[in-house]
């Protein structure tokens, strides 16, 4: 056994945030503070076993966990090789994976004593999940989402209202998730006393990509033991669809020091990844530094980022988390991409065969299954992360088939 | 001895202050920047702060996230920016210039290579906004070893230490953030700036330029009687947005534009007079 086969997967960050030469904490001193501060308390409560019990009856009596890791046989059928399981986060709470992580930041929040939540949001999922913490604690909250991704996901923007939050529509740079982000940044340094910002993938500044990493881990920990219950052994492979990456991370972590489970990282190749319409920075991409961490970014040859498209606005992001970027270069983990028109055929596929309708996010991980599943023995046993449901999808697939709905 | 330490030692010598005024190189256009370069040392800057653009500027308030907008608009990259210092220093080998900006261009044109280039054109200092002191320690090498100064930002909320620390790191001035939030916000508390400054006097040997938020000569001489610079960026950038691009000013009319700056050159002045 070679060291680097040795080396614990599941160690990292160090204490400074970093995952090998990625991750770090790059930011503006006004929000250092704030990080060291978050730092210690996450640091100190995650030592104490009433913290993960509060978290885990959240998770069991709120969101209803444990999701259902569940055999598709008619996708297996008609895919004709590897057998197919889903682990359903779309039965969640609010629909999707991002719950996992507010449940758990907002702990933090409570014990750290803010007052105010805030949170940047693509799709709205995250939005809508945040909305819904907030709701219950009692607390105020902002969501920043660009005014592109108010136009597609309506019905997640009067949600988030429903919920009491308000949406706070972001009008700069290409009016998506980044600018979002860039946008909570600041109200976070201009608020920092009162605020707690609840970020909703695996990047960031140290320590949101560990914390919310540790908080999305119960994806995988639970689909370990549903697999080693259902099919008495590990999964051949795993399939999670990677925007920021919190999806995947939390299915891979668990599963990284298992070195003979494959983890394939499916990225969102837009219109192709040679048109450059896309929003797949590990697999184009090279590394840099934006929103507080060092990792594989798309920008041009003078270091500005650049826009990116996706027909999921969950993905539609240009950098990716730093732990990603780390698993790429050490080979533990494989990064690809599938089009915008792969997935909306997936995400039909699905909603025909199963009777279960994908957001679009999660159709990337499912598009990847259908290139990929017919070539391999029946007795390949591959999880894919279906990390959210598709209701929130539903007029940007009917826009598609030129239907008002 | 570095120029920015010639600068503050002959001010000090005089008993001045610094005036150092931020520009969005590029905004509208290069050339105009060059023009307001020159306009700002002869309405009494002492050192300007040059503003290379990036696309997510995540520290900075509408006013500067717009001039970066139309920087980027008018095509200027990092490596412009430091063709522009190399035309400045052809007529000004005297005006401390210092770069200001975020860490992702610099990335991408390689440390040692910006390091080198910058210290080539004439560059005299360095302040990235999103590179504390725990990830700085790669660039901060090859800014010393290309003889630049590294100026770090100390905020608000920095504890005690951290602010040692900064201080230890930073060559040339420390930077002073005078408020929780953006550039060009609006809610600084003079009583509690002077108080943090007043502290951190006692461990920090270097001079102190204190910004963000500072409007006006009445604000620049409230603040400037504590401080040893005072930095302002957005109050002037908002006065730029005004030119039109296609332009081109005269010295004159430039002048005529930014008289902000001669006023505030007065109030600091006659904080002593």
């Amino acid at each position: 056994m070679s060291d680097s086969e040795k080396q614990n997967l599941n160690s990292g960050p160090d204490k400074h945030g970093h995952f090998g030469i990625y991750g770090g904490i790059f930011v503006g001193e006004t929000l250092m503070p704030a990080l060291e501060e978050l730092n210690e308390m996450y640091n100190k409560l995650k030592q104490e076993q009433s913290f993960w019990d509060e978290f885990d009856e959240d998770l069991r009596n709120y969101v209803g966990r444990p999701s259902p890791l569940y055999h598709a046989r008619r996708m297996t059928e008609e895919l004709g090789g590897a057998q197919i399981y889903l682990k359903r986060e779309d039965l969640n709470h609010t629909g999707a994976h991002k719950v996992n992580n507010t449940i758990g930041q907002a702990l933090l929040a409570k014990a750290m004593g803010k007052t105010r939540i805030i949170a940047e949001t693509g799709a709205g999922q995250h939005g809508v999940a945040t909305a819904t913490v907030a709701a219950r604690l009692g607390l105020e909250c902002h969501v920043f989402m660009g005014t592109e991704d108010t136009r597609r996901q309506a019905a997640n923007v009067y949600r988030m209202k429903l919920l009491g939050a308000t949406v706070v529509e972001v009008d700069s740079g290409s009016r998506t998730l980044k600018d979002a982000m860039n946008e909570a940044l600041r109200d976070w340094a201009t608020n920092v006393d009162t605020t707690y910002y609840i970020i909703g993938t695996v990047a960031g500044p140290h320590p949101y990509p560990m914390l919310v990493r540790d908080f999305q881990s119960v994806i995988g920990r639970e689909a370990r033991q549903q697999c080693l219950d259902q099919c008495g052994r590990l999964p051949d492979s795993l399939v999670a669809c990677v925007g920021g990456g919190s999806n995947a991370i939390g299915l891979f972590y668990p599963f990284l020091n298992d070195r003979e489970v494959r983890m394939i990282g499916v990225e969102a190749g837009g219109l192709g990844l040679h048109t450059g319409k896309h929003a797949a920075p590990l697999n184009t991409g090279k590394p840099g530094v934006l929103h507080g961490n060092r990792t594989y970014l798309m920008n041009d040859e003078n270091g500005q980022i650049l826009d990116t498209h996706s027909v999921s606005a969950g993905l539609d992001y240009p950098g990716v988390g730093p732990e990603h970027a780390w698993l790429k270069d050490i080979k533990r983990a494989e990064y690809t991409a599938v089009t915008d028109d792969e997935a909306l055929e997936a995400f039909r596929f699905l909603t025909r065969k199963e009777g279960i309708i994908p957001a679009l996010e999660s159709s990337h991980a499912l598009a990847y299954a259908m290139k990929t599943a017919g070539d391999l023995p029946a007795e390949h046993l591959m999880v894919i992360n279906l990390s959210g449901r598709g209701d929130k999808d539903i007029h940007t697939v009917a826009e598609i088939d030129g239907i008002k709905v | 001895m570095s120029r920015i330490n010639t600068c503050f030692d002959r001010l000090s010598k005089n008993n001045k202050k610094a005036l150092i005024p931020y520009l969005a190189a590029g905004d509208p256009k290069l050339e105009t920047t060059l023009g307001l370069m020159h306009a700002l040392v002869a309405a009494g800057a002492d050192i300007i702060e040059l503003g290379f653009p990036f696309s997510d500027p995540a520290s900075d308030g509408p006013v500067i996230q717009q001039a970066v907008e139309r920087a980027l608009a008018s095509g200027t990259s990092l490596a412009d920016v430091l063709t522009l210092v190399s035309r400045f220093r052809e007529q000004d080998q005297e005006t401390p210039l210092v770069l200001m900006g975020y860490l992702n261009p610099i990335e991408c044109m390689g440390y040692r290579n910006f390091a080198e280039r910058a210290a080539a054109a004439g560059v005299d200092g360095v302040l990235v906004v999103d590179m504390p002191p725990e990830e700085a320690s790669e660039l901060l090498r090859e800014i010393c070893q290309a003889g630049l100064d590294c100026i770090f930002l100390v905020a608000p909320g920095t504890s005690e230490a951290r602010a040692r620390e900064i201080s230890q790191l930073s060559s040339g001035y420390v930077y002073y953030v005078s408020l929780k939030g953006v550039t060009g916000a609006s809610h600084l508390d003079t009583d509690s700036v002077r108080a943090k400054v007043s502290e951190l006097r006692k461990y920090c040997s270097l001079p102190i330029g204190i910004g963000f938020g500072i409007k006006n000569a009445e604000m620049a001489a409230t603040l400037g009687a504590f401080a040893d610079g005072i930095v302002v960026g957005s109050a002037l950038v908002n006065l730029i947005a005004e030119l039109d691009a296609d332009k081109s000013y005269t010295q004159q009319e430039l002048l005529e534009h930014i008289t902000l700056i001669a006023d505030m050159r007065q109030a600091l002045d006659s904080l002593n007079g």
